[in-house]
């Protein structure tokens, strides 16, 4: 809907209009060769696996972050419910992975026998191997399709989809907003993964979904190479999500949900449904982020239920925050930038902070640093890392001189007073 | 006891030379003692019964000292004289003996010339069994309350009649009561008349003790039988159809294959070993062993192995319906006679009512004080959050923060009366501090951005939680309650509600009525109306708001503080205590609607009494219970966006 309306006889192409996204798409697509290059699997050797395994990783929280920052920093909906999307999207790829992978192992050990197995005897074995731990033998109804490719990575996609749309219908439709729908959010998280830490849930309990990084059928496979797919895949799954949102923001869809985030009352004035846009936004981020999931718990190799405690949601919204709301780039730097140092200091690796007779040992205080430089940011930097791209680019928003530019003083951004 | 006599008269005409001796041989106890010589000498736990009832029986006023001294292996006899005397070692060489009519002391002997009777643990155990009936006459109140307790312990037939015997005398009326109510239950256990133990049965129908629950469903004991008709007695208790929910098919088949009326089912495992045992060339009863991989393969295989007798016949799913179909099943009592059985069965139902709606009792007090532990809570937050509309998501932390202030003060103090009465005020500063402190740095530059505020103060709760963490360490940390508020006020067996959750309850009392006076009964809280609902309008007749709105952040801050001495109390001290507390609290706030103090009221009462209704439903599972909790509020705020009580007019609309 949006080329048709807003399309002009000197229309240059879409690459041309929005630099940011082709230079972004160069960006990561020599990243990926380089890793390949330097990779074990495939090239110099000269980065280790597991550190393949944990740029993978930040390219799927680069891509959780562009969602929620397309309904943050773009439409104004603080979730701090898309870690959970992101969870469940793990644990529908984790339960394929798990049961295949179980399946191919009990099939090996029946075949041995003298009798060939039936398909109970089969169903039964499999349920054993993976139950045994929660003290249960058999499969719960949620495994129903357990052992189909294709519907669990269609469940990847419908069930944060659907888990999204009918609480974003619940919650838009009676005009939840605000700082009450992210609480809302958040309890829903919070009930999801309470829910997943009992041993009845189905899902292992607190133990989660373990062995995600063995392709089932591949085992023959180093990990080095899996890795490296992975790797692709995410990179792939970044940049095309990248473009999709790019896509998204840049026309009048785009224009719509910003106006829907600095002024929702005035929108609905000028007749648009904007229940109707927030729930596509909250729900198509949604999927993002189960995507997002279902690339990055293979990777992880297991997913359990405090991987989706509300926590989780706080810091992706940190890390959109640092890097930036309100525009794409951002949204991928914080992530990258903030999970990265994160990795590295809490590694162990970073040197003690001598302060005279103080010690910082940054494993424990860590912690504090992130959530200090986080008030630090929103106070000071409400741009974050993105608004320095702004410098250099010298796009400085244009002197009002001290006006505000809205009825509600701060919730306009400057920079869409520029375009 | 002619012979004896005899022969102590022989003992003392031929040893002239030996001791003093003034032992009374024809005294009734010494004399009902030999009568017992021979059992009592072999100490045999299998043997001793008659020797010790009869002594208890005796009524002799020495036979409690005897028993006495016999159990604390006191008790001698002498080898040549058969005589029982109590003696004590004074050394290797000399014995010292008394007489058992009166205690007097008979002289020193040689050790060799008596043997001591050394009860084992069983005799032991007898002897202060029939101990117990001189214990329940003894003068001293404590001692008759020690061997009521006895016999509650471990009861046996005996008891009763002792029991009895010692009501009418018994001058304490609480102690008689007691008596009185042993006795009727002792008369269910070991009474031999149907009549006397149905009326003792029927006496305990409003008896909510779990003793009489415990005493009246051995009575109910019953077996489960089959046959092909349904049998007239009266013995039996019940009869259960298979399938139900006491007796499923499988249990029932069972019980029909132990009782020979059908063929076994045999289990896939059983099944597949049969069969693999049966193999011949490759397949077993005609069919190819590739062909083996379905269920109904194996059991057409199966099938034909056993009609050629290889194994045993099973039974088929036809079958087993047809024996279900053909016999009934049912309850037969066992545990007593039928009458006091199905007297026993009326008044466990009896009981079983009342249990259900003390129960019923427990969980609203349960309720009522979860409710007034989120309450605690969420005061804070119904200040902060409702009336100056500041999302503080660090407010859990300013209830760690106020917990670990007990934790240290106790630390410092280590009387807990004291400690806690100076930790109260002292979390309120220290959070009060805090609470100012974060106003004036972070909160004040955010008034108009309520989505940052939340950021930044989440930013501020990941901090301080970790340096809780590094502080502290991640081990959670007691809070110890003084003696005054340790146990619990006891209802029944059934109600009862511990001190320190009435302590939560008053504390959150106490905290309403601050609130409230504050609100309206204070120049602040005129202040702290007007600046929320108008702060130029509130400037501009002389008000400072910034001064206000720290003092208010300031004061929700503080209460928070208080609540977590109160809450550390009752659950344990960690850096991610409040964690636990902020969803909940925040729920409770927009629950009971935004603004309103008894809305967070009614929102607290509710969410505390939702939760443990759930979690009654669904015992085995708090976490459910939280989750169910959750999507019910996500639910109602649908119908409700506003809470339960809503504000009206101009105040909703600042």
């Amino acid at each position: 809907m949006t080329d048709a309306v807003l399309s002009q006889p000197s229309r240059s192409p879409f690459a041309m209009r929005h630099p940011s996204v082709l230079v972004f798409l160069v960006v990561l697509g020599l990243f990926t060769v380089a890793i390949t290059v330097l990779s074990e699997g495939f090239g110099l050797g000269m980065i280790s696996t597991s550190f393949v395994k944990t740029l993978g990783k930040t390219l799927c929280l680069c891509l959780v972050a562009l969602a929620m920052d397309l309904v943050w920093g773009y439409c104004g909906i603080l979730s701090l419910g898309h870690m959970a999307f992101f969870g469940i999207g793990g644990y529908a790829i984790g339960m394929w992975l798990m049961y295949e992978r179980t399946r191919l192992i009990v099939v090996d050990s029946l075949a041995a026998a003298e009798l060939p197995p039936t398909v109970q005897e089969i169903s039964d074995g499999i349920a054993t191997q993976i139950f045994g731990v929660v003290g249960a033998s058999e499969f719960p109804p949620i495994w129903a399709v357990a052992h189909s490719l294709p519907l669990q990575l269609a469940a990847v996609v419908l069930v944060p989809g659907l888990l999204a749309l009918i609480f974003g219908w619940l919650a838009f439709r009676s005009r939840v907003t605000g700082v009450y729908l992210s609480i809302l959010t958040q309890a829903m998280t919070l009930a999801l993964s309470l829910y997943l830490f009992q041993n009845d849930s189905g899902l292992r309990g607190n133990n989660g979904l373990s062995g995600l990084q063995n392709l089932p059928g591949l085992d023959d496979l180093p990990q080095s190479i899996v890795s490296v797919w992975f790797f692709w895949a995410s990179a792939l799954a970044l940049g095309a999500g990248y473009l999709f949102c790019a896509w998204l923001v840049s026309g009048k869809f785009g224009s719509v949900i910003r106006a829907i985030r600095d002024d929702e009352a005035r929108v609905r004035f000028l007749g648009y449904p904007v229940e109707g846009f927030k729930l596509l936004v909250f729900s198509v981020t949604a999927i993002i982020a189960g995507i997002a999931g279902a690339l990055y718990y293979p990777q992880a190799g297991i997913i359990n239920p405090a991987e989706i405690a509300p926590i989780a949601s706080i810091y992706l919204a940190v890390w959109v925050a640092i890097g930036g709301r309100g525009r794409l780039y951002g949204a991928v730097i914080g992530a990258a930038f903030v999970s990265l140092l994160s990795t590295w200091f809490t590694g162990g690796q970073a040197p003690d902070l001598v302060l005279g007779p103080l010690v910082v040992q940054w494993v424990d205080w860590w912690t504090v640093l992130l959530g200090l430089s986080f008030v630090a940011v929103t106070l000071f930097a409400p741009k974050g890392i993105g608004g320095l791209f702004d410098l250099i680019a010298d796009r400085r928003s244009p002197n009002r001189h001290g006006a505000a530019l809205g009825p509600d003083p701060g919730a306009l951004r400057e920079r869409e007073a520029s375009e | 006891m002619k012979p004896n006599f005899l022969r102590a008269l022989i003992w003392v005409l031929c040893l002239p030379a030996a001791p003093a001796w003034a032992q009374d041989a024809d005294a009734p106890i010494q004399q009902l003692l030999q009568e017992h010589a021979k059992v009592i000498a072999k100490s045999s736990r299998k043997t001793i019964g008659p020797a010790i009832d009869a002594l208890a029986a005796s009524g002799l006023p020495e036979a409690k000292t005897v028993l006495e001294r016999w159990q604390a292996k006191d008790m001698w006899y002498g080898k040549e004289d058969g005589l029982f005397v109590f003696a004590e070692k004074v050394d290797r060489k000399t014995l010292r003996i008394f007489d058992v009519s009166d205690g007097s002391e008979i002289g020193t002997v040689d050790p060799k010339t008596h043997k001591q009777l050394k009860p084992n643990s069983g005799i032991r155990g007898l002897i202060g069994a029939a101990l117990v009936q001189f214990q329940l006459n003894d003068p001293d109140p404590a001692a008759r309350l020690t061997a009521l307790d006895a016999i509650e312990r471990d009861a046996n037939a005996s008891h009763l009649t002792a029991l009895r015997g010692a009501i009418e005398n018994e001058p304490d009326d609480r102690i008689r009561a007691r008596k009185m109510r042993l006795e009727r239950l002792l008369t269910i256990r070991f009474g031999t008349d149907d009549a006397e133990r149905i009326a003792a049965i029927d006496s305990f129908e409003s008896d909510l003790g779990v003793d009489v629950r415990a005493t009246l469903n051995p009575l109910i004991e019953s077996r489960l039988e089959v046959a092909k008709e349904a049998p007239a007695g009266y013995d039996v208790l019940r009869v259960l159809q298979p399938g139900s929910e006491d007796l499923t098919r499988a249990a029932a088949h069972a019980l029909l294959v132990e009782s020979g009326f059908s063929a076994p089912v045999i289990t896939r495992d059983d099944k597949r070993a049969a069969l693999i045992a049966n193999i011949r060339n490759g397949s077993v009863g005609g069919v190819q062993v590739a062909d083996l991989n379905t269920d109904a393969a194996r059991d057409l295989a199966y099938a034909e192995l056993a009609r050629a007798g290889a194994v045993d016949a099973v039974a088929t799913a036809a079958d087993i319906d047809a024996a279900l179909a053909a016999h009934v099943f049912f309850e037969r009592v066992v545990g007593a006679p039928p009458l006091v059985a199905h007297a026993a069965l009326e008044a466990l139902e009896a009981i079983e009512t009342r249990v259900a709606m003390a129960r019923t009792a427990d969980l609203l007090l349960d309720g009522m004080s979860l409710a007034s532990i989120y309450f605690l809570a969420a005061i804070g937050l119904a200040i902060t959050f409702g009336v100056m509309g500041v999302i503080n998501m660090a407010h859990g932390e300013f209830i760690m923060m106020g917990a670990y202030t007990g934790y240290v003060v106790q630390l410092l103090i280590p009387d807990y009366t004291v400690s806690i009465l100076v930790a109260l005020p002292l979390a309120f500063a220290v959070t009060f501090g805090a609470g100012v402190a974060m106003e004036r740095l972070v909160i004040r530059w955010l008034y108009h951005r309520p989505l940052e505020t939340l950021l930044a103060t989440f930013g501020i709760s990941i901090a301080l939680q970790q340096i809780a963490k590094n502080i502290f360490g991640t081990q959670a940390r007691p809070l110890t309650s003084p003696d005054w508020l340790d146990g619990s006020l006891i209802v029944n067996d059934i109600v009862s509600i511990s001190y320190i959750r009435i302590a939560i309850f008053i504390l959150a009392l106490l905290f309403l009525a601050l609130f409230l006076f504050l609100m309206n009964r204070t120049r602040l809280g005129l202040e702290v109306r007007a600046v929320t609902q108008n702060p130029r309008m509130a400037g501009s007749v002389g008000i400072n708001p910034d001064r206000i709105n720290m003092l208010t952040f300031g004061l929700g801050s503080g209460i928070a503080g208080i609540a977590g001495v109160a809450i550390g109390l009752y659950a344990k001290v960690t850096s991610e205590m409040g964690q636990d507390y902020i969803v909940q609290s925040f729920m409770t706030v927009v629950v009971g609607g935004v603004g309103n103090i008894w809305g967070t009221l009614v929102g607290a009462t509710m969410v505390g009494f939702l939760q443990k209704g759930i979690e009654w439903m669904n015992p085995s599972n708090t976490l459910a219970a939280q989750t169910y909790m959750i999507l019910f509020i996500i639910l109602f705020i649908q119908f409700r966006p506003r809470g339960i009580i809503a504000l009206k007019g101009r105040a909703a609309e600042a």
